[in-house]
């Protein structure tokens, strides 16, 4: 069975998606990730669906359900490089991936990860008293 | 309403016999019609273009418009519909050319006289009315061509994504959205998106009459399919009448940024982009 591949980047994992998805790679990719994510202990996730022409309502669950699972583990999951065929086709048929970060390209994508993790840890700073006096 | 093959032949004999004497008759009730559009030169060719494949048509037999053998009568017919509207002349100036054979053949029919006559002269009609129709429907179709073409380029000309800071795209949009244009706005829009990796676009609305919730409806779905591919869009260029028209036809924006100008959009867009701008001494002319 083909399997998709996972790339760490820094603190970023990197999932791009080159072949029809199906029923197992999907289940497959799910696992390997949320495997890969607490392995790593990475905050980020891209998922790059340049190379697909088609997102029905299938890949749209699955990209929904692998930004659940990340949510959990605490990693941000970013889907970019859509086309704007494929856009276009989502928003005739009114579907709307909720929940779901999305950015132009891979750099944009780490951009974001990288802007919503520094948020974190200044919210966690603010929040922490002891942090706080530990770091002055 | 094909010409059996003695009509035909008597009509190649009637007008090959005096060619010089018919296409200069035949010229003159034409030139008389356009009132000196056309030079008397350039008339003349077109005319003697027609005359010679109708006598050469004839010659080969019955003459049927429809037939593989009167292929060159109707390409010198489709050549000279298709010049007369590309010059702008109206339809009935147009068919007169072909309707002025008429004249020419009943002086000629006449002269000759004969048994025949009268039933060879109505033969004759036939052929130049199916010519005339022919010929109006080929400057119809050449009318149309040319709508379509410019309809084309209208489309391409309005529709311009222009470049407004580093990371900011704005679509100037002109004239009624309808279905078609929209779809190009939106295509257009996208793909500049993808290729400059931009990642705000503004939609200036200032050129556009009227909102309805078609229209309204248009921009929303560009709007979130730019979201969709993690580009953010900011409406600008709201007149007045616009914003109560939008109000009263209960449309819903929504949590999509709108401006009343394109400096405020812009503004807007730099300071989400985290630029700084700031108002120095301005030069002043030497």
């Amino acid at each position: 069975m083909e399997r998709v591949p996972i790339l760490k980047i820094g603190d970023i994992l990197l999932v791009s998606i080159q072949l029809d998805m199906s029923d197992q790679t999907a289940v497959q990719l799910q696992e390997d990730l949320a495997e890969r994510i607490v392995d790593t202990g990475c905050h980020g996730v891209i998922i790059d669906i340049t190379a697909l022409d088609i997102v029905d309502s299938f890949v749209g669950r699955m990209l929904s359900t692998i930004a659940s699972i990340s949510k959990v583990l605490d990693a941000e999951t970013v889907v970019v490089g859509m086309r704007p065929a494929v856009a276009i086709t989502l928003v005739e048929l009114g579907l709307s991936l909720n929940g779901i970060r999305t950015a132009l390209n891979v750099e944009r994508g780490m951009e974001l990860i990288a802007a919503a993790h520094a948020d974190e840890l200044d919210y966690q700073l603010d929040d922490d008293p002891d942090a706080e006096t530990a770091s002055s | 309403m094909a010409l059996s093959t003695e009509e035909s032949g008597r009509l190649a004999a009637l007008l090959g016999g005096q060619a010089e004497r018919v296409t200069t008759r035949w010229t003159e009730i034409v030139t008389s019609s356009l009132r000196g559009r056309l030079s008397q030169a350039e008339l003349r060719r077109q005319v003697e273009d027609l005359h010679r494949a109708i006598v050469a048509t004839g010659q080969h037999g019955e003459i049927d418009l429809a037939s593989e053998n009167a292929a060159e009568l109707r390409a010198a017919l489709t050549e000279l519909s298709r010049g007369r509207a590309r010059q702008g002349f109206s339809a009935t100036e147009t068919t007169i050319s072909i309707f002025a054979l008429k004249d020419v053949l009943a002086e000629l029919v006449q002269e000759a006289g004969g048994a025949t006559a009268l039933h060879d002269f109505v033969a004759f009609s036939k052929l130049v009315d199916e010519m005339g129709l022919f010929t109006f429907e080929s400057f119809v179709r050449t009318r149309e061509s040319l709508i379509a073409d410019q309809a084309e380029q209208l489309l391409e000309l309005s529709t311009p994504v222009v470049k407004l800071w580093e990371g900011v795209v704005a679509v100037p949009l002109v004239g009624t959205l309808d279905s078609a244009r929209a779809q190009v706005v939106m295509e257009r829009l996208l793909q500049t998106l993808v290729d400059t990796g931009s990642p705000y676009a503004i939609i200036d609305i200032t050129g556009v009459p009227a909102v309805d919730t078609q229209v309204a409806q248009h921009i929303l779905k560009t709007v979130v399919a730019a979201r969709l591919m993690g580009a953010d869009c900011i409406i600008s260029g709201i007149r007045p009448q616009i914003a109560q028209t939008i109000v009263a036809l209960g449309i819903e924006f929504g949590d999509i940024a709108t401006k009343a100008s394109l400096a405020d959009a812009l503004r807007h867009v730099l300071r989400l982009s985290g630029v700084e701008t700031a108002r120095r001494q301005p030069r002043r002319g030497v």
